[in-house]
């Protein structure tokens, strides 16, 4: 397994989402955008969002999805 | 202070509701029935004379001590024998009792030796008790006829007298002086559940013998203790009472081994140890105990015990013994200095799951309110932190359903990946009195685990899955219960969300998730799966109990959930001997966990985000708290390497052995400026650590466990601390040296902190601990004598929810390179990384780790019993010696984790469970070769940790 932390961290991500994935469409997104909200510091928040920024190349598409969300809802929180 | 005595009442409680009325002595007592006449007196304040009675066992009546004449009746029956009846008028004490009781005596004494006075239970003896009892003032016989006392008679060797065994090495067995009242030999058979004791010949040729006349060492004994317990006599006698004699204060505490949480009698005389005895009342143990918990405390003397803190600049340097105040001023300038140089969030600290709640309590409080991040985590992250999500998910809280009483009304027993004669032996031995009662067993396991089939005991349904398909077959069993209506739909609809139980029922209903369509997954015969489903669903009170083997997965979390889902299904909530039920790996796992040791949470599962719960705390602790969640273990090490994290505070835990891809972690480690390791030992961990603060052991503190039944129990201090503080003044002492002052001035304060914090503790003091012993949380105004059972009139959560389990396979595949499967776990004798147990004579049952290989395997690659074997993965290699054993299936290799020569933890990968990171200890694809001894990395790491151990000589002050 890849020891480069945005990897670690798309892997983390992508596990997630194959949980969710399962849970029905409706709950893919929200699910993996709250399990990563309550459970990831914001370091870690920060590599994710960059890599986001970047294309988020791996991301699975929900996941990407839920990321942008998480992404866009913490810039609204900064700007407000 | 003084000894405390627990009354022996002779024979068990019985737990008949209805009552009967008789008269002992001409005093009138009521007693449930099925009570002996011995207990109604004994109850009554009548201690009738006996020897092989004890309340631990079922009454024997071999003695002929405990007679009683009744009226009406012939003769004069044993008292522990006979049971009460309505209207019974009994005499404990008449001219013909009394003679008869002389004449028994004066048999066993004329065949036993005279030398109390030198006597180990000089002081603790039932058998001389008795003869002053009875009036005994001669025995007429002499003791120079046929006997089992004297190696010699008449010039002769004596056939009838054996030595001493004394090849165990905490008790010894004397046969002289056993008087042959099977006390040992019942405890061993009812209480441990062993078997290994028995009595061969007949008459005067009766004697104990362990196994077939073999030592007791060499028997299948597994050293619990309780014979040693049961024994009258001196005949089997704890070592340490023959070297020490008699203890003359005891106190009650609880053991600091595994997730039981033992009650014990510290029995001391002045500040030393004497014995460990465990405590009747002890409500999680009952009496009982094992190996490690009755034998195992010797490492709080060894000679390996650091007492003075250390400190250095680097790793490469030998350690230099310091005050405590410079180790705290030197390590709370590394850490403020990390902080200016990297950032509030580049530091965090472990909490330890040995140390007491109080102290895990004050670990996070300093973290989150004296480093100001949330940078905290404990090594529940490693075990049981999939139990948490899980738990919380379904039924609303992150706990065991039960007490482990419970288990007595159970009907079918559900074991998942987990091996309770091994690691959890107490809570086992009460298991196994069960099963042999009569209650079904299903073991999912990929080993023959000892439940599988050891004496008396033998599973209806093994379901020995390849490791890392639990929840596949979890949902084939929910499969089974869904499509052939086994399903508890009253239940269900009275306490689930009934949507969600319906999308769940449809998905299991799947033909994938069918036993015959998973077969080929798990490699378990779909017939079994339905046995087991339709005994679990219609067997009566179901009760699921799992270890590590279901949370050390990718899917951890997603098992957790799926064997909630199962308990809702089949109504198996809510009541005695139904339940889920995590078996807690440490001491105090359940207890750090509630203490606010994860990252998102403060103390009672709250998270950190919720601002109603952080004004809380930031009232009483006076302090701005960050709202963001901290790093986990294992992203804490991954932000090491990344260079974002750069100290760490570890209490009582040995994370370089214990936490998986010790590589990875080593380059962790060293990527740090400062690594403070608290610990009774130089642990691996602290070969990379830059402050040492030594620890203090649960002998020379004060505080709570709180145990795998949300038991919360008094740790008491019976000797002070020799390293001169106890862990939670240790932590007071750096955090004042960082300026965060805490101030208590006993760990009671600390618990009337935590009862004002947490919603679930609200009840809890020291007072009430006093009063009740001890209390099962939730304990507040709703619960004020605590919880014994959870979810009993509905869930936490308010409605169940029913969560779908899709099997996801791990990405750690086996190959060509690597076609095996290595699992890990535990052994009896020792506990976990072993620093506590390797320190003690534990040591001669379990002296390496060894792996465990099926012949097939093991002839393909042409390994024999004993020989070295190269252990490799993907993350890298190790070498033991080859235990050739049909326990595990063919395909699939296991091996412990209690040596740090062997560093199994270097074979471990990176992956973890999906939702808390939990690491997937259970799965890893490895190869097996022939070796012709210690890898070179083993090499390395021995020199590396033998430099890293040095402690500067010092240098006294010239005249």
């Amino acid at each position: 397994m890849s020891h480069n932390p945005t990897e670690r961290l798309v892997y983390m991500a992508n596990q997630i989402g194959k949980f969710f994935q399962s849970q029905g469409r409706d709950k893919e997104v929200a699910g993996v955008a709250e399990h990563i909200k309550k459970f990831w510091d914001p370091r870690m928040l920060k590599t994710i969002y960059a890599h986001h920024d970047a294309g988020g190349e791996g991301l699975d598409p929900a996941v990407k999805d839920a990321i942008g969300k998480l992404k866009d809802a913490a810039v609204a929180k900064e700007k407000a | 202070m003084s000894l405390i005595h627990e009354t022996d009442y002779g024979t068990p409680l019985s737990k008949s509701e209805k009552m009967v009325t008789l008269t002992i002595d001409g005093q009138s007592i009521t007693v449930p029935e099925g009570t002996s006449i011995m207990r109604a007196a004994m109850e009554a304040g009548t201690q009738i004379p006996k020897l092989c009675a004890t309340d631990m066992v079922d009454a024997f009546g071999s003695c002929r001590l405990c007679l009683v004449e009744v009226e009406g009746r012939a003769g004069t029956p044993a008292s522990c024998t006979t049971p009460v009846a309505a209207g019974l008028v009994v005499h404990t004490q008449t001219e013909r009792l009394k003679k008869l009781r002389k004449g028994v005596m004066e048999l066993y004494i004329s065949d036993h030796p005279l030398d109390c006075l030198t006597c180990a239970a000089n002081g603790d003896c039932e058998l001389q008790d008795m003869a002053g009892a009875v009036g005994l003032r001669d025995v007429r016989y002499g003791n120079q006829g046929e006997n089992h006392v004297f190696a010699d008679a008449c010039g002769e060797a004596n056939p009838a007298w054996l030595p001493k065994d004394e090849s165990n090495p905490y008790f010894t067995y004397d046969p002289s002086k056993c008087i042959v009242c099977s006390r040992c030999v019942r405890a061993c058979e009812e209480v441990q559940g062993t078997f290994a004791l028995t009595i061969s010949g007949r008459g005067f040729d009766s004697r104990v013998s362990p196994g077939m006349s073999e030592s007791f060492l060499g028997s299948e004994c597994v050293s619990c203790g309780a014979c040693v317990q049961a024994c009258p006599t001196a005949t089997l006698t704890e070592k340490s009472v023959i070297e020490i004699g008699q203890p003359e204060h005891s106190a009650v505490t609880t053991c600091a081994y595994c997730g039981v949480g033992c009650a014990f009698k510290a029995e001391m005389r002045g500040e030393e140890v004497v014995r460990m005895v465990p405590y009747k009342d002890g409500k999680a143990n009952r009496g009982h105990s094992c190996v490690k918990g009755r034998f195992a405390y010797g490492y709080a003397t060894h000679k390996e015990r650091i007492l003075k803190p250390m400190i250095r600049e680097t790793i490469d340097q030998p350690w230099r013994e310091v005050s405590y105040d410079e180790a705290f001023k030197f390590a709370a300038d590394k850490m403020r200095g990390i902080q200016a140089k990297y950032g509030r969030d580049a530091i965090g600290g472990i909490t330890s799951s040995r140390c007491t709640n109080e102290e895990t309590y004050l670990v996070q409080k300093l973290i989150r309110a004296g480093f100001g991040n949330n940078n905290v985590d404990t090594c529940a992250r490693v075990c049981h932190s999939p139990t948490g999500y899980g738990l919380a998910t379904t039924f609303g809280t992150s706990a065991g359903t039960q007490d482990f009483d419970s288990v007595e009304d159970s009907d079918v027993i559900m074991v998942i990946g987990a091996n309770p004669t091994d690691a959890h032996p107490v809570f086992g031995s009460r298991m196994k009195k069960r099963l042999r009662q009569g209650a079904k067993l299903i073991v999912v396991d990929p080993r023959k685990i000892d439940l599988v089939k050891s004496a008396h005991i033998k599973a209806d349904y093994h379901l020995p899955l390849l490791p890392g398909t639990n929840v596949a077959i979890l949902t084939a069993l929910a499969h089974v219960i869904v499509t052939e209506g086994l399903v508890n739909e009253t239940f269900v609809r009275e306490r689930c969300d009934w949507s969600e139980f319906q999308d769940w029922a449809e998905f299991v209903a799947l033909e994938k998730n069918s036993p015959e369509a998973v077969a080929g997954i798990t490699g378990v015969d779909a017939e079994a799966i339905r046995g087991a489903a339709r005994l679990y669903a219609k067997g009566g009170n179901g009760a699921i109990y799992y270890g590590l083997g279901v949370t050390e997965h990718s899917q951890g979390s997603t098992t957790v959930i799926a064997i909630a889902n199962l308990a809702m299904a089949t109504g198996n909530i809510g009541r005695r001997g139904v339940g889920v039920n995590p078996l807690r790996g440490q001491n105090n796992v359940q207890g750090s966990c509630d203490m606010g040791s994860f990252p998102h949470e403060l103390p009672g599962y709250r998270h950190i985000s919720g601002d109603a719960v952080r004004d809380q705390f930031e009232a009483m602790w006076n302090v701005k708290l960050n709202p963001e969640p901290g790093l986990r273990i294992p992203n804490m090490f991954d932000s090491a390497i990344e260079g974002t994290f750069m100290g760490l505070y570890v209490q009582g835990e040995d994370i370089l052995q214990s936490d998986p891809n010790t590589t990875h972690v080593v380059q962790a480690l060293s990527s740090m400026e400062c690594v403070i390791v608290q610990d009774l030992f130089l642990n691996e961990t602290a070969n990379y650590a830059h402050v040492f603060l030594p620890g203090s052991t649960f002998l020379e503190k004060d505080g709570t466990f709180t145990n795998a039944e949300r038991r919360i129990q008094r740790v008491r201090k019976v000797m002070s601390p020799r390293n001169g503080l106890a862990d939670w003044e240790v932590t007071i002492g750096l955090a004042k040296a960082m300026g965060f002052e805490m101030k208590y001035n006993h760990p009671s304060e600390i618990m009337d902190e935590i009862a004002a914090l947490t919603p679930t503790f609200t009840g809890v003091s020291y007072q009430k601990l006093e009063e009740m012993g001890s209390v099962q949380w939730p304990c507040n105004e709703k619960f004020p004598e605590g919880s014994p059972i959870m979810h009993v009139d509905g869930f936490v959560r308010g409605k169940g929810k029913f969560v779908v389990t899709e099997y996801v396979a791990t990405d750690e595949r086996t190959g060509p390179r690597f076609p095996l499967l290595l699992t890990t776990g535990r052994i009896l004798s020792q506990y976990n990384v072993g620093a506590q147990t390797r320190r003690t004579d534990n040591v001669v049952w379990h002296g390496e780790d060894v792996l465990e290989i099926h012949p097939h395997d093991a002839e393909q690659r042409g390994i024999r019993d004993g020989d070295w074997v190269r252990l490799t993965s993907r993350a890298g290699e190790t070498t033991l010696h080859a235990l050739i054993s049909e326990r595990v299936a063919p395909g699939v290799v296991y091996t412990t984790f209690h040596h740090p020569l062997t560093q199994a933890n270097v074979i471990t990968t990176d992956y973890s469970d999906w939702a808390t990171n939990c690491p997937e200890y259970k799965v890893t694809a490895v190869q097996v070769s022939q070796s012709n001894g210690p890898s070179d990395w083993q090499k390395a790491y021995d020199e590396q940790a033998r430099n890293s151990r040095r402690i500067a000589p010092i240098v006294e002050a010239a005249e």
